[in-house]
Parts: structure tokens; sequence; C-alpha cells
């Protein structure tokens, strides 16, 4: 982000309080081609579209809770601690501490994210390409999917959002990441009727 | 200037929907349908983030035994599949995807 163009500062803050590493990548992006505020600001919004699908599934577990808890698992929100409680909680649905889980997950990961983007800022890109580590973020998702797929609508609705997201991977603003997620939710929903 | 407009526009429309349906009153009801549909959200979501990295190359659908992020993703899948363990599906995927690019 530093690299282009946004001033160390701007992009720790944006980090503490966007904390949505795409949206963070896209807008650097964005602003060093000159686009206008309110468009960066539009294409936040569609990009961190999903965070609204993980808000309503979480709902599920944590409606219970006060507001205040609420609006900390709100902004904790981020897809590896999403995928990781929800794959808890496929395994054990009426586990009475939830709340722990979620902050378990989700109060390392943040400390970590914030401390890898304040080194990021600091050192700038100091591990070199041939590593290959930038890989192991995709096969962390990977690890965190593979357990959902145990019946035959979650994996067509796997397939089916694959499929959407690379068939729709020109489009703007992410916007095949949020037509991946209404093809998967629609494929799995036709199987498990058929099922 | 601008940019402090931007990253308080962004961190306001990020909190909103990540805010969305948890800040409803717990009262409320999710419908049955809506709680269907939820249930493949991670699936189907979790999918779409790391499907890419492995099928795409600049922007293309890359579908050949050449595309080692595509192999070293299988052995990954498998390892995932067999094992569940993060680390180890992680490691062996980093693994493989070395391996397969020291063959070619």
């Amino acid at each position: 982000m530093v690299a282009s163009g946004i001033p160390p500062l701007a992009a720790m803050l944006m980090s503490l309080i966007v904390f949505a590493g795409a949206s963070m990548v896209a807008s650097a992006q964005l602003l060093a081609q000159d686009t206008p505020a309110l468009l960066v600001i539009v294409a936040t919004l569609f990009i961190n579209m999903r965070f609204m699908m993980y808000s309503a599934s979480l709902r599920l577990h944590f409606a219970a809770l006060p507001f205040r808890w609420r609006m900390l698992i709100a902004y904790l929100q981020a897809d590896n601690v999403y995928g990781m409680t929800l794959a808890r909680f496929a395994d054990h649905p009426d586990d009475p501490h939830k709340l722990e889980y979620f902050l378990g997950a989700g109060v390392p990961i943040w400390v970590a994210w914030q401390l890898a983007v304040l080194v990021g800022i600091v050192i700038g890109a100091g591990v070199p390409p041939s590593w290959h580590l930038e890989f192991a973020a995709p096969l962390a998702f990977i690890a965190m999917t593979v357990p959902f797929l145990r019946e035959r609508a979650m994996v067509a609705a796997a397939l089916a959002a694959g499929a959407t997201v690379v068939a729709g991977s020109a489009l703007p603003l992410r916007l095949n990441l949020v037509l991946a997620a209404a093809a998967g939710i629609t494929a799995g929903l036709l199987f498990e009727k058929k099922a | 200037m601008t940019i402090w407009l931007v990253i308080a526009g962004m961190a306001a429309v990020t909190y909103a929907e990540r805010a969305s349906f948890l800040l409803l009153p717990p009262g409320l009801d999710t419908p049955s349908w809506m709680r269907r549909a939820l249930r493949y959200v991670p699936a189907a979501v979790l999918t779409a983030i790391w499907a890419p990295e492995l099928l795409l190359q600049n922007q293309v659908l890359h579908l050949s035994l050449g595309n080692e992020r595509l192999l070293a993703g299988a052995v990954a899948i498998g390892v995932a599949w067999r094992w569940r363990v993060t680390s180890l599906t992680i490691a062996a995927g980093l693994l493989a995807l070395h391996l397969f690019d020291w063959m070619t």
C-alpha cells in the first residue's frame, strides 16, 4: 500500500479501522490511479459484501449476546476467523463457549494481522518471491473449506462458487465473489432438495 | 486530505456490512429459508477465495498439468481431506508447489 503512494500513517490507520485486506489493496491501486474518493468507497462496499453474509450467519450463533459483544464480533470478522469459527460450530453446534472460541480465533488473528501490516509498512517486501509464501493463504483457505464438504449439497455449493468466481474473474469490483456466493447457495439448495 | 476521507468512508461501509445482521434486535427470528441458505455460505465464499489462485494465471483459466499451483492445491485438498490439520495442509501444499516448480 505504501509502495503505491499512501502515507505510512494513513496505511496503518486504514488497517486498524477498516481491517479488510482485499479492499485495502484495491483502494491503494485505485487511489494510485487517481480514482475519485466516492468511487473508492463504493468499490470497498462491493468488495466487502461477503461480510454481510458472515454477519447473517454469525447472528444465528450470537444473537442473544449483549449489544456490545455483538459490536466487537462484527469488528473482528475476517475470512479466516469466520472460516475457523463456522467449521468449529458445524462440528459442535451446541458448544456453550462459542463466544470464547470466536474471540480465541479473532483476537490473535487481529493482533497478528496488525503486526504484519506494521512490519510491511516499516520494512516493505522482505521475503523473496521465490519462497512462494503467498501461496500459504489459499492453502489455509483450502484447509478451512474441506471440512465442510461432507454432503453432496455442500460439494455442489463449493463447485458452483469456484466455477462462477473463475468465470467472472474479469468483472470489476470483485463482483465475481458476490456472484459466486449466490451461485454456491443456489446450487446447495438445489442439491439438497433432490437428495 | 482526501485520503483521510476515503479511509473514514471505507471504515464506515465495511463496519456497516459486518454489523448489519449481527446488530439487529435479538428477538428477530431468522426465517427458515434464510437459515437453509446461510448453511452454504462458508463452503461457497471460502472456495471462491482460493479457487482463482489455483485455476487462473494472469486472469486466464489454466487447466493443465503444467499448472503447478493447481497440482499443489490438489495435493493440499487431499491432505486436508485425510487429516484435517491446517498446518499440515499448508506445509504439504507449499512443499508440493516447490517440488512441481523444481520438476518443470
